[in-house]
């Protein structure tokens, strides 16, 4: 059924009681040209390109949980495309385009809200650092505006402008930056994917992949094996196990990111914040919500909950930047795992197995990735070769030294 | 919270630690082939399991302590001074 304000206001005066299943419950079949591992945001998208411009359409998702329960529905729902090395400045304003034109593509309402990213400086250095990425960005024709502090002021007048310690001296401003719900993604992408023939196996967990001769032929899941020409890795936090299946050892480390939503409060904070002397990101959910995070738990884990302590540092870091904030309850949190790479950069690229791609090292920023990389993932998958987008994130940069670390911050994910 | 058994001073609580990273992983040095240094840098076993790591006691005894953590429960095995003897061998 496609969506529609007609639809919605007949099933509105028949009291929404025949909206059809937005996606089948598939059983897996035999045998698929193509399976993706994992149902987050990158395998879901990426099947929907295999359909949409491959026309790859005999294709299964394999999901050990449910859609959504990953990544894709735990992240701080930012989209931006502030990069400064080119590889990343590109790749990133291809997914905000494809964001920009989501909702049409998909027939779905995501709620794509480019409300703008504001990133704080607090210093001299700081602000030459945001100066020279901001025109990094704009010679990449990507838009970034420098604000000096009275310009922030009228953004975002909430701020502790007289922090002594951190006084906010201006910001570096991405006006097409914005939020986008990040479920309705999930369900956007599993919809349109299916609605083009790919099956979505919930409750289907990969086990092993199955390889001959140096080419993979199927994967052994708990609902029995599944046989595939192509198959594709995208499992975000354990992509590290599953590539072990084959052998396959990566640059990547496992850690625990936290998210933190308060009490439905008035509007209040309308672009998405940066604090720039400690780690914390707020925006407002159309809730009311305060939806922030901060930095990594700081260990390797895959446990999918936080510890205080970097709550403690969360809160504290945003009380110095919004003292407001201060009286304000918290209503949830909650953790997800997420594979940090050596450089804090992606892999999407062939393996040195026959048939078998990888997508994963999205660290804790791939959502704002998730359409560019379906695109290109399925791109990779359908050609046995990258996209021009996407060549430069290979697990071979690491042994021949083209990294592409846009912090400097070296091989220390923890850090990152 | 973790609490971590310093060798020196008891258990302490996480905070007055800083986390090193992989214990597992050697220095490289230039005169080795690019897949060694590869190797050494960037490669990780990644674990979801025990896990060995250096956490350094920064807010106590300033010692290096190794620490066998499993990376699902978070359950402490082991704490034990990085500069020990038995350690010491083994790198
Ligand atoms: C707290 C938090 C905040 C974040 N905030 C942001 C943000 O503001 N902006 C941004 O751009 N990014 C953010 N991120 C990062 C972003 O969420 C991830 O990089 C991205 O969602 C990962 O891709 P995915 O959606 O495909 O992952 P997931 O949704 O995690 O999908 C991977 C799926 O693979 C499945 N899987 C794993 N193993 C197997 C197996 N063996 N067999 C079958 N299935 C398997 C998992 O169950 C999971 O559903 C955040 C992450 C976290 C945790
Ligand atoms: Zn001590």
């Amino acid at each position: 059924m496609k969506y529609s304000e007609l639809s919605l206001l007949r099933e509105g005066i028949t009291g929404h009681k025949n909206w059809p299943r937005a996606w089948r419950d598939a059983q897996p079949k035999k045998r698929y040209d193509a399976i993706i591992i994992g149902g987050g945001g990158h395998g879901l998208a990426t099947a929907y390109y295999l359909a949409r411009e491959h026309s790859i359409t005999n294709v299964a998702v394999l999901e050990k949980g449910w859609i959504g329960g990953g990544n894709v529905g735990r992240n701080t729902t930012i989209i931006r495309s502030n990069y400064m090395l080119p590889a990343n400045t590109h790749f990133y304003d291809f997914s905000m385009k494809l964001w920009e034109q989501q909702e049409r593509d998909l027939n779905f309402n995501t709620m794509v809200s480019q409300r703008g990213v504001l990133n704080l400086f607090h210093s001299d250095p700081q602000r030459d650092a945001f100066a020279r990425r901001g025109n990094a960005m704009r010679l990449a024709g990507v838009d970034a505006e420098l604000l000096d502090k009275e310009q922030v002021r009228q953004l975002a007048p909430r701020l502790d402008f007289e922090n002594a310690r951190f006084p906010i001296e201006g910001g570096l401003f991405q006006p097409r930056g914005g939020t986008v719900r990040h479920d309705a993604v999930a369900w956007g992408y599993a919809r349109a994917a299916d609605s083009r023939g790919v099956d979505i196996i919930q409750n289907c967990e990969v086990i092993d992949i199955i390889h001959e001769g140096g080419k993979a032929i199927g994967v052994s899941t708990s609902k029995g094996p599944i046989h595939a020409d192509k198959i594709g890795i995208a499992v975000a936090g354990h992509t590290s196990q599953v590539a072990k299946m084959t052998g396959i050892r990566l640059p990547i480390e496992t850690h625990v990111l936290q998210a933190f939503v308060t009490e439905g409060l008035k509007p209040f904070v309308d672009t998405v914040i940066t604090f720039g002397a400690g780690h914390f990101y707020v925006s407002q959910s159309d809730k009311g919500g305060l939806v922030f995070g901060g930095d990594l738990d700081g260990y390797n884990s895959y446990a999918q909950r936080g510890g205080f302590p970097m709550m403690h540092h969360v809160m504290a870091a945003g009380v110095a930047m919004m003292p407001s904030l201060g009286r304000v309850r918290l209503l949830r949190q909650w953790g997800g795992v997420m594979d940090m790479t050596m450089d804090g950069s992606p892999i999407i690229c062939k393996t040195d197995i026959g048939g078998l791609y990888l997508n994963g090292g999205w660290c804790y920023g791939g959502f704002k990735a998730t359409p560019a990389s379906g695109f290109c993932f399925a791109h990779t998958i359908a050609k046995d070769e990258p996209h021009a987008l996407n060549a430069p994130f290979t697990i071979d940069r690491f042994r021949t030294g083209h990294l592409l670390d846009e912090k400097g911050v070296g091989p220390n994910p923890w850090i990152q | 919270m973790h609490q971590i058994n310093c060798p020196w001073c008891g258990p302490r609580d996480e905070n007055e630690f800083s986390y090193q990273g992989d214990a597992n992983c050697r220095i490289a040095t230039q005169s080795k082939a690019p897949e060694e240094i590869e190797d050494l840098l960037y490669f990780r076993p990644n674990p979801k399991g025990l896990h060995k790591e250096y956490w350094h006691h920064v807010s106590g005894c300033r010692q290096y302590i190794i620490v066998e953590r499993h990376t699902l429960t978070h359950e402490i095995r082991s704490a034990r001074l990085a500069r020990s003897p038995q350690n010491q061998e083994q790198s």
